[in-house]
């Protein structure tokens, strides 16, 4: 049941969105510190899945990584009979942060506190003077030890990824994640993934912002020249988008062209120079695996990536309505041989935040962020390839974006307006 | 190395990072590959990877013509913020000589001046880590082999696209 909301910003200015749907977006939501407040509970604690960490991260028993579910810190765990847990990262007693660690490997996790101590599916095992000391002071004999373990969150994986939700009605994760997007998950994490490391990013801008980033194949050959520059890239090349019948997550797929089709950058394309030649094209050498690249967003934290031989999850944290980290994941498979690692280790360099073809996409989310802020009557046009959400068979489309800032005005019970 | 003192050698070592460090703040990239030799090494890679065992680099640079081509598309291809770096190195500790191939280290702290219209005239420290440098001297004229940048700072602000 969604329950309406009449979607008032703060100081009690009325907000509504924009009679256009997905194809207006009120700057207010990416500033507004009500609106941001209400995502925390509305989306991110809400009848959702986040995905939280890759089971590679968390192999072994006793292994643990500390993440957070939009705002709210949240430690995921491999217990001692193997399965996958996930809590939240707060003492049951007074709040502390009981797990004060990254990641690693403990039998159990203890709040340095008062010594509470929890076992790793998150129950209470342990705390000192429950009786007092000599019969004076402690608990009385109706504490329960088992009514105050740290709390627990539904966790569920799917081909190794692992999500996690607050809330215990959730729809199954396989049906969250709705059988196109599934598809494309099946095709990548086809095997054992093993984890090639992290890089971060701390954006000054709104998380949403990175979304229509990364649901947005309209920028990608005129924000990201580096193809262009060397004569390596080609807007008019196939390619499509995907979305879910929500249109909450979405894919964006490309295939390369044989022939170079020199005709659409000549025909006005600023963004293409002549000229330029890698002086090293080694960056580029890689490996058939996979036919072209795509990109798959899930709603609301996750971000799967293929381009070339490098393979990342990206996960988006919010910290504040003007920022959010961005950690990228990179990962290969258990059997890739040195070689393969190593065109994987090389072209790394054309993704994440010192990446050739990717750095810009913060950026862009800030020069956004600094220009929307303030103004609670301007909108943004997303008309693209028109005004409709359907899966499309061009690149030059804003359809993802419509997509998603549809079923996030649903999600979030914001009123159409007039 | 042959026939340098150590004291000499330490100037060499010195006399290159100071030069390098000096080279990316005064923007004067076309020169950086020039600090290399061709067959070089440069890697900027996460403290968190490193203390994990893990090879992903923010930046991986095996020859002299990635580095150019890293400032091709720095010249010509990306976009980034406007801004300025000051360098701020240690002293170089000499930790060891294999083969005429000297090994030095060196911590830095970068300040990050903002130069566009939101934030312009604004410092911040941009990034900390340390230099693990491989330096060749060949005729008195010392180049690096090798530079490793262990960034403390993994958390990157909006995004690298000077080289540190």
């Amino acid at each position: 049941m969604q329950t309406q909301h009449n979607g008032n910003g703060s100081n009690g200015t009325s907000f509504s969105w924009p009679a256009e749907g997905g194809a207006r977006v009120p700057y207010q939501v990416f500033y507004d510190p009500d609106i941001y407040a209400q995502e925390q509970d509305k989306l991110f604690r809400g009848p959702i899945w986040n995905y939280v960490a890759l089971e590679a991260e968390v192999a072994q028993p006793g292994d643990f990584k500390s993440t957070f579910i939009g705002d709210t810190p949240v430690v995921v765990t491999r217990d001692k009979e193997g399965g996958l847990n996930a809590f939240v990262n707060r003492c049951a007693h007074r709040g502390a942060m009981v797990c004060r660690e990254l990641s690693g490997n403990r039998p159990t996790h203890t709040c340095i506190y008062h010594q509470w101590s929890y076992d790793l599916k998150g129950n209470l095992t342990g705390v000192p003077f429950k009786k007092g000391i000599g019969g004076v002071g402690g608990y009385g004999e109706d504490f329960d030890r088992s009514k105050h373990g740290l709390h627990k969150l539904r966790v569920a994986a799917y081909r190794g990824l692992i999500f996690a939700s607050f809330n215990p009605d959730v729809e199954p994760l396989e049906d969250y994640l709705s059988p196109p997007m599934r598809e494309w998950l099946d095709r990548l994490f086809n095997r054992p993934v093993q984890v090639l490391g992290h890089t971060r990013q701390w954006v000054n801008a709104n998380w949403k912002l990175y979304f229509e980033n990364v649901k947005d194949p309209y920028h990608a050959s005129l924000l990201h020249v580096f193809h262009a520059t060397f004569g390596l890239y080609r807007s008019s090349q196939q390619g499509g988008v995907i979305m879910d019948t929500h249109s909450r997550h979405d894919v964006l797929h490309a295939k390369p062209q044989a022939e170079e089709d020199l005709s659409t950058y000549e025909s006005g394309l600023h963004s293409y120079q002549k000229g330029y030649q890698l002086a090293d094209p080694s960056v580029l050498k890689g490996r058939p695996e996979f036919e072209g690249l795509f990109i798959q967003t899930i709603f609301p934290c996750l971000i799967v990536q293929q381009i070339a031989n490098t393979l990342a999850v990206r996960q988006v944290l919010p910290k504040a309505p003007d920022r959010f980290e961005l950690i990228f994941t990179y990962f290969g498979y258990e059997d890739d041989d040195e070689e393969m690692r190593e065109i994987r280790l090389k072209q790394a360099n054309l993704v994440g935040p010192a990446g050739l073809i990717s750095m810009e996409d913060g950026y862009a989310a800030e020069i956004v962020q600094q220009s929307v802020t303030g103004d609670r009557s301007a909108t943004s046009f997303v008309e693209m390839g028109g005004t409709e959400v359907a899966n499309e068979q061009s690149l030059i489309t804003e359809t993802a974006i419509r997509g998603f800032w549809g079923y996030y005005r649903d999600t979030m019970g914001f009123h159409a307006g007039a | 190395m042959s026939g340098m003192s150590a004291i000499e050698t330490r100037f060499a070592v010195e006399d290159l990072l100071y030069a390098y460090v000096a080279c990316l703040d005064n923007d004067e990239l076309e020169d950086w590959p020039n600090f290399f030799v061709e067959e070089c090494l440069y890697q900027i890679i996460p403290h968190e990877n490193v203390s994990q065992d893990l090879p992903i680099s923010l930046i991986y640079c095996d020859s002299r013509g990635m580095l150019q081509d890293r400032v091709t598309a720095y010249r010509k291809a990306n976009y980034y913020a406007p801004h300025l770096y000051r360098h701020v190195v240690s002293g170089v500790r000499i930790i060891g000589e294999d083969n005429g191939v000297i090994e030095a280290r060196a911590n830095y702290v970068v300040l990050q001046t903002h130069l566009d219209p939101v934030d312009y005239g604004s410092t911040e420290v941009y990034s900390a880590g340390e230099y693990r440098d491989k330096v060749l001297i060949n005729d008195g004229v010392a180049k690096l082999k090798e530079k490793i940048v262990v960034v403390d700072t993994s958390r990157i602000s909006s995004l690298l696209a000077t080289p540190l």
